[in-house]
């Protein structure tokens, strides 16, 4: 055992401690940001597919979606999926693009690292309301001593998930201005730059949300398109049934 | 062809009962649009049978499984996502139609004789209904399925002796679990449905029995031609079969509308929170029911005590059985009533829908004493409308200080010492609101002539 892990499961501890089982309190208040999600930038819910399976799945899995149902409705090709499966089944093959998103967590293990087992994310977006709540919790994240993991997150407070995508967005800090009225504003102020400018940082933040707006509801792909047909039939219909009452009517005084 | 009919008709009545019942049943002309609901109500009945029936070949019901197979059906199952909505917009679609269709029976007085049983069968069926409703919103297993429940099964807990026994009993368990879902999926997709399609059957050999309203209340059959045949009646078929297809496609333009392009109906229709699993041991921030029991859901949260808080919101329900004997007006329809009575069925329309709102509200000091003023109005409505049954001999500033006493007396009752200044002050303040709905209603008809007028009623029906 090295010397971070000793220090992720000290920290763990006191965390399950210190926290409540009410990990998915709302962001009272909090003004969420604009998500702009498109789901008809198919290139966007790719990118966001292929970061979400390298930085987030280890932890939190997708477990009611399929792979090649995403790489059917996002355009991917076999070669693309399979390189985003790491998963294995029981005979130790590596999944089928058939298979579920699961991943191999322990749940009880995970529940005493992070106060919380990082739950299933499949169809997190229609829980929150849709994507600005992802996409401003992404980009919530700042430094935080006092929490056990040393961050801490704007729209959810207290959060017992560390930030892992610090290494690209850098670190934030949260900085409070008082309007001299007792009004404080709280703003974030990028301190420690990452691997990605702010720019590139918003751009996949956005990717991440989109991919998890599309695969907590594949079906809205195609739905819209099926209502206009539905309504266009219906619309035909009704005047041609209007003009039959008519006809029968006309009669009755 | 007509040879396999005398064949059938020698040993069934079926010529007979598609005369008695559709080619031959004469309804009055003048239904209006509140007339299209009692067939989509049908319609929707069915729609909610065959949905059903597809997705049970699909659901789990088990608690392990339960969430799964239904995100299985919105995933996997080849239009499993269509037939889901179809199933949970026609859920919602339902109440809104019964509820229209309550409505029109208020107005136009379609509870009065001769029809007081099909009115009786009609509140049968939206109790059955709304059992219906409550049970499949449980089958998801998300956080408001489970904790939504929890709510209603512990009213039973509020029951004085025997409450731990009864919600023990509806559970199968001493928490909700899953013998509790099992029983729940038992009694939405078999009992509650047969004894609904009993009703429906029921409700409409009773209206079949006696004949439709109108929106002129007037009883088509006192005037009939030398063969017996209503002379203000058209046939049921083809007349408004032709024209309930113009409903129907009209009704399933707002349907698909809502089921393609916001089949989470905002977050009413499928509420967020139920896009998570089950948690026995996370209770959620907010538990609001579905939208269609919020009126009633003010009700019991208006009651402190929740013994009495149940026992209000049961006979929120009740109440509403016995509006046949409370209105006593021999004329039906609200067109030639008097304003008094209009002031009133508005009051009571806009006081359900504020209750309503109210519902999936947080409560805060304002929205707990405007309930508590809703809620009284929505009671007072039932004696305001037994004292309009006769308006010319009522002695309305008698009944003004008689109704009052009970508002008084609650308010006296609840005024407690330990209300916060907002909450005294926004008592006092909204005590205006049951004392101006019983002004209007019975201090101004007594006072201004022409709000206690009444018009003739026409011999026949009009327009």
């Amino acid at each position: 055992m090295n010397f971070k892990s000793l220090k992720l499961l000290l920290a763990a501890v006191v965390l399950s401690i210190a926290s409540s089982p009410t990990v998915y309190a709302a962001g009272g208040g909090v003004e969420l940001l604009d998500a702009n999600v498109n789901l008809d930038n198919k290139l966007s819910l790719a990118r966001g597919a292929k970061f979400y399976a390298n930085y987030c799945m280890g932890c939190h899995s997708l477990k009611y979606s399929r792979y090649n149902r995403v790489a059917a409705d996002l355009g991917l090709d076999e070669e693309t999926i399979k390189s985003l499966i790491f998963t294995r089944d029981e005979d130790n093959e590596i999944n089928k693009p058939g298979a579920l998103m699961t991943n191999s967590i322990p749940v009880k293990d995970s529940a005493r690292w992070f106060g919380t087992s990082p739950p299933d994310l499949t169809v997190v977006a229609r829980a929150r309301g849709g994507g600005d709540w992802i996409y401003s919790y992404l980009k919530g994240f700042y430094r935080d001593e006092s929490r056990p993991l040393g961050v801490n997150n704007t729209v959810f407070a207290n959060v017992g998930m560390p930030h892992v995508l610090a290494e690209l967005q850098g670190m934030q800090e949260l900085e409070e201005h008082d309007d001299g009225h007792g009004h404080v504003t709280k703003t974030l102020k990028l301190v420690e730059p990452g691997k990605m400018s702010p720019g590139e940082y918003d751009q996949l933040a956005r990717d991440l949300t989109g991919f998890l707006v599309y695969v907590a509801e594949p079906a809205q792909l195609h739905r819209t398109f099926y209502g206009i047909l539905t309504l266009l039939f219906l619309s035909v219909f009704f005047v041609i049934a209007y003009f039959l009452k008519k006809e029968f009517w006309k009669d009755i005084h | 062809m007509n040879g396999l009919l005398n064949w059938i008709d020698a040993r069934f009545p079926l010529t007979d009962t598609w005369n008695k019942h559709i080619a031959e049943y004469y309804a009055p002309k003048n239904f209006n649009f509140f007339y299209f609901f009692g067939s989509l109500a049908m319609l929707v009945l069915v729609l909610q049978i065959v949905t059903g029936v597809f997705l049970t070949m699909h659901y789990k019901p088990d608690a392990e499984l339960a969430f799964a197979s239904v995100e299985y059906i919105m995933r996997d199952v080849p239009g499993g996502w269509f037939i889901r909505y179809m199933h949970s917009t026609g859920a919602s679609m339902f109440f809104i139609v019964v509820y229209l269709h309550m409505f029109r029976g208020l107005i136009y007085g379609s509870f009065k004789g001769p029809r007081e049983l099909v009115w009786l069968i009609g509140m049968l069926i939206y109790l059955a209904l709304m059992a219906e409703a409550f049970m499949g919103y449980m089958l998801p297993w998300g956080q408001m399925s489970f904790w939504g429940a929890q709510v209603i099964i512990n009213l039973f807990n509020t029951i004085p002796f025997i409450g731990d026994v009864v919600s023990t009993t509806i559970r199968g368990d001493f928490v909700i679990s899953d013998p509790t879902l099992n029983r729940f999926f038992a009694f939405h997709v078999i009992a509650v449905p047969l004894i609904l399609v009993g009703l429906v059957f029921v409700h409409i050999v009773a209206l079949h029995a006696v004949g439709s309203n109108n929106p002129d209340g007037v009883e088509i059959k006192k005037y009939k031609d030398e063969n017996g045949i209503p002379l203000d009646g058209i046939r049921f078929h083809p007349y408004y079969t032709v024209k309930d297809i113009v409903g129907v496609v009209g009704f399933l333009i707002v349907f698909f509308a809502i089921l393609f392009f916001m089949p989470e109906g905002g977050g009413y229709f499928l509420e967020h929170a139920n896009f998570e699993p089950a948690n026995p041991l996370k209770t959620p921030e907010h538990i609001a029911p579905v939208w269609y029991f919020t009126p009633f859901y003010t009700v019991l949260r208006a009651v402190p005590d929740p013994w009495y808080g149940t026992l209000a919101m049961f006979a929120a329900i009740a109440v509403l059985f016995v509006l046949p004997w409370l209105d006593k007006n021999p004329i039906k329809s609200i067109r030639y009533r008097n304003m008094a009575h209009l002031i009133n069925i508005t009051w009571f329309a806009v006081t359900f829908i504020v209750l309503g709102v109210l519902g999936v509200l947080v409560v805060t000091d304002e929205f707990r004493e405007l309930g508590t003023r809703a809620t009284q109005i929505y009671f007072l409505f039932f004696a305001v409308t037994y004292v309009h049954s006769r308006p010319h001999q009522a002695n309305y500033v008698m009944w003004f200080v008689i109704l009052l006493v009970p508002v008084l007396l609650w308010d006296y009752l609840r005024l407690d010492p330990s209300f916060t200044e907002n909450q005294r002050g926004l008592f006092w303040e909204m005590m205006l609101i049951p004392v101006i709905y019983l002004a209007t209603t019975l201090l101004l008809p007594k006072f201004v002539a022409k709000a206690n007028a009444e018009k003739d009623v026409p011999t026949r029906v009009t327009g």
